[in-house]
C-alpha cells in the first residue's frame, strides 16, 4: 500500500471502513511526515498525544456507521480556537494563551470523528498574502523549481503547504480576501470559502467579521465537499450563520454540468495579467464547453473598486475587532516601566505584541472611521459593497449559473520578494477573489495546470449564494477535465 | 491624499499603539499610499445607494435575554497576565 498519509480524505474513509488501515496507522504515518517536514514550518504546535488518543477512540467506535470523518488527521489553522491547545492567530500577542472554549468548526470536526495533528501556520490575525508576517516565521511551498524557496500563499499558507505535502490528509482554513483561494492556487491543492454564514465564526479569531468565513482545504473536490459538511452548521453562538439545511455535498458531485451556463467576466481580463494565467483561464473555459456547460460573456462592473472597498472594511473592522488585544484579559502584557499608567500599558502592550502589517491595518482602520472621514472612507466603501454584490446578482439572475476567473495574477512568488515592495502590491494578490468576500459568496479554487516553471495555477469558480454543492460540482467537473495529478517532489 | 507626520501620530494615539518618533515618517508614507489605492472609490457614482450593513439577507435571531453560560469566573480569568482574588488587574487608573 502506498505511505497512509498521501491518501485522500475519501480514500483514507474507504480503507478504514473496509478495515484495511486503522486511524492509528494513518495518525502515525502523517505525524512522520511532520517530523520530517520542519523545513516547511507548516506546523507550529503539533499535538501528537491527542491525535493518538483520537485516533484510538476512532478505531473503537469504526464501523459502516462512523461518522464522515472518523479517524481522519486534520491540521488546524492557528486561527481556530482549541480547547487546552495554543491559539494565537500567528500572533506574539496571543503568547501563551490556550482557549478554555473549542471553536464551533473544530467541535463539528471532532464530532465527525476528525483527528487534530496539531495547529497551522498563517499570515499573523489572517493579515496577508505570503505567510511572512506570522510570528512564527515563514511556511515554505513545498512546490520549488530551483533553490529559492517560494511562498504557500496566504494567510493560510500553513494549511495549503501542509496539505500539499501530505503532512495532513485535509485542514482547516479561513477566507477574508482571499486566504483560503490564493494559497490553494500556489500549492496545487483545492480550496473552498463557503457563502457567509454556513460555517460559525464562533472561536474563530476575528480579523473582519462581515468578511471571514472558514472552509476546507484539502487534495480534492471530492474531500472539501466531505470536509464541508462535517464543518458548516447553523449555531446560535454566531447570530450570522444560516438557519439553513446543510445538504449532501458530496452527493451531489455527478459531474454532470451539461446545460449549466458558466460567466467569464471581461473585467478579470486585466490589464498586464500574463498570458500564462490567460492560457489557463482559456483551457478552463474549453474544458467547461466540452463537458457540455455554455460558456457566456458577462460584466461586473464595479469589480475594480472591489480591493480598495476591502481595504476600507477589512482595516475598519479589524481595527474594532483587535481592540480586544489590550494586555489585560489574555496574552502578553508589556513589562512597564516605573509611572506607567495604563494608556502606557496599552501603548505598548500593542506595539511590542503585534507585527508591522497588524498595526498597520488597525491604523488604516482607525483613520478611516475617525471623526470628519467616517462618511468619506467607511460609508462610501459600503455603499461600493452594496454595488459589487448587485453585479453578481444580475449575473445570476440573468440565469449564470457559475463564474469561471483565475484564482491569482501569478504563480508562487519567492518569500522575501515582495519585502521592498510598498504595502499595495502585496495586496494586489487578491485582486480576483476578494470581490467573492465582499458579496458574500461561495468560491472554490481548483488546480488547473503548471505555469512553464512548472509551478502550479488554480481557476477560481463563484457560485450562487448556499449553492455550494451545485459549485463544486462544477468544480469536480473541471477537476476531472483538468486532470492535474503533479505533486512537489520531495526536498524538505 | 498625504498624510502627514502629526497625523500619524494621532492616528498612532487613537489605537493606542505606541510607535516611536523616527518611525512616524516612513508610517506617514505607507499611510499616503494605502489611502492613495482607496482614493479610486471616489469615481464611483454611489447617489441613493444604501450602504451594506448585512451581506446575506438575514434578521438578526431574537432570544430570550437570560444567562446561558454563566458562572465561569475561573475560565474566564484563566488566561490573564494578572488576576487577583476574582479580578483582572491593571495598573492604577485612578489617584
Amino acid at each position: 500500500m502506498t505511505d497512509l498519509n498521501t491518501l485522500t480524505i475519501a480514500e483514507a474513509r474507504d480503507a478504514l471502513r473496509k478495515g484495511e488501515a486503522t486511524s492509528v496507522e494513518l495518525t502515525e504515518a502523517c505525524l512522520k511526515a511532520i517530523e520530517g517536514a520542519g523545513a516547511l514550518n507548516a506546523f507550529v504546535h503539533k499535538t501528537p498525544e491527542i491525535a493518538m488518543e483520537q485516533a484510538k477512540a476512532a478505531d473503537a467506535r469504526q464501523s459502516a456507521e462512523a461518522p464522515s470523518l472518523n479517524g481522519i488527521p486534520l491540521g488546524i489553522k492557528d486561527l481556530f480556537c482549541v480547547k487546552g491547545v495554543p491559539s494565537q492567530a500567528a500572533s506574539a500577542i496571543l503568547d501563551g494563551f490556550k482557549p478554555e472554549y473549542e471553536s464551533t468548526v473544530t467541535a463539528n470536526l471532532f464530532g465527525a470523528g476528525a483527528v487534530m495533528l496539531g495547529k497551522l501556520n498563517m499570515d499573523e490575525f489572517a493579515m496577508g498574502s505570503s505567510n511572512e508576517t506570522s510570528c512564527y516565521g515563514n511556511a515554505v511551498n513545498p512546490w520549488k523549481v530551483d533553490d529559492r524557496q517560494l511562498t504557500p500563499g496566504g494567510s493560510s499558507g500553513g494549511s495549503a503547504a501542509a496539505v500539499a505535502a501530505d503532512l495532513c490528509l485535509g485542514a482547516t482554513g479561513t477566507d477574508t480576501g482571499g486566504s483560503i483561494r490564493q494559497p490553494a492556487a500556489f500549492t496545487g491543492t483545492v480550496g473552498i470559502k463557503p457563502t457567509y454564514g454556513r460555517c460559525s465564526r464562533w472561536g474563530v479569531i476575528a480579523y473582519a467579521s462581515s468578511l471571514d468565513q472558514a472552509g476546507p482545504m484539502t487534495k480534492t473536490v471530492r474531500d472539501s465537499a466531505i470536509m464541508l459538511q462535517a464543518m458548516a452548521s447553523h449555531d446560535v453562538k454566531d447570530s450570522t450563520s444560516v438557519d439553513l439545511p446543510v445538504p449532501d455535498f458530496e452527493a451531489m458531485l455527478t459531474g454532470d454540468i451539461r446545460g449549466k451556463t458558466i460567466g467569464i467576466p471581461k473585467e478579470y481580463r486585466l490589464e498586464g495579467l500574463s498570458e500564462e494565467i490567460d492560457a489557463v483561464w482559456t483551457r478552463g473555459k474549453e474544458m467547461l464547453a466540452e463537458a457540455g456547460a455554455k460558456i457566456v460573456d458577462i460584466s461586473l462592473p464595479h469589480t475594480k473598486y472591489a480591493l480598495p472597498a476591502y481595504y476600507v472594511i477589512a482595516p475598519a473592522e479589524a481595527s474594532s475587532n483587535l481592540a480586544r488585544y489590550d494586555g489585560v484579559r489574555y496574552g502578553h502584557r508589556a513589562k512597564l516601566s516605573a509611572g506607567d499608567g495604563i494608556v502606557e500599558m496599552y501603548e505598548k502592550t500593542r506595539a511590542e505584541g503585534f507585527g508591522h502589517e497588524v498595526q498597520r491595518r488597525i491604523m488604516v482602520g482607525t483613520y478611516v472611521l475617525s471623526a470628519g472621514f467616517y462618511d468619506a472612507y467607511y460609508n462610501r466603501a459600503r455603499k461600493v459593497r452594496t454595488l459589487i454584490k448587485r453585479d453578481f446578482e444580475q449575473a445570476f439572475a440573468a440565469g449564470v449559473d457559475a463564474i469561471l476567473t483565475p484564482a491569482t495574477p501569478s504563480s508562487a512568488f519567492e518569500l522575501g520578494a515582495m519585502k521592498d515592495a510598498d504595502p499595495v502590491q502585496m495586496y494586489l494578490q487578491d485582486v480576483f477573489t476578494v470581490t467573492l468576500n465582499m458579496a458574500g459568496l461561495p468560491g472554490v479554487s481548483v488546480p488547473a495546470g503548471l505555469d512553464a516553471q512548472g509551478l502550479p495555477l488554480g481557476l477560481q469558480l463563484i457560485g450562487r449564494p448556499f449553492q455550494e454543492g451545485d459549485l463544486l460540482n462544477t468544480a469536480y467537473a473541471l477537476e476531472r477535465a483538468a486532470g492535474f495529478v503533479s505533486k512537489p517532489s520531495k526536498w524538505w | 491624499m498625504s498624510i502627514d507626520k502629526a497625523t500619524a501620530a494621532k492616528v498612532a494615539k487613537l489605537a493606542r499603539i505606541k510607535v516611536e518618533e523616527d518611525a512616524l515618517p516612513a508610517l506617514a508614507e505607507e499611510f499616503s499610499t494605502i489611502l492613495g489605492f482607496i482614493e479610486q472609490l471616489n469615481e464611483v457614482d454611489v447617489e441613493g445607494v444604501e450602504p451594506m450593513t448585512s451581506v446575506t439577507p438575514q434578521r438578526l435571531k431574537r432570544r430570550e435575554d437570560i444567562v446561558t453560560e454563566g458562572d465561569q469566573q475561573d475560565k474566564i480569568l484563566k488566561n490573564a497576565p494578572d488576576a487577583r482574588e476574582g479580578f483582572f488587574a491593571v495598573p492604577k487608573v485612578v489617584e
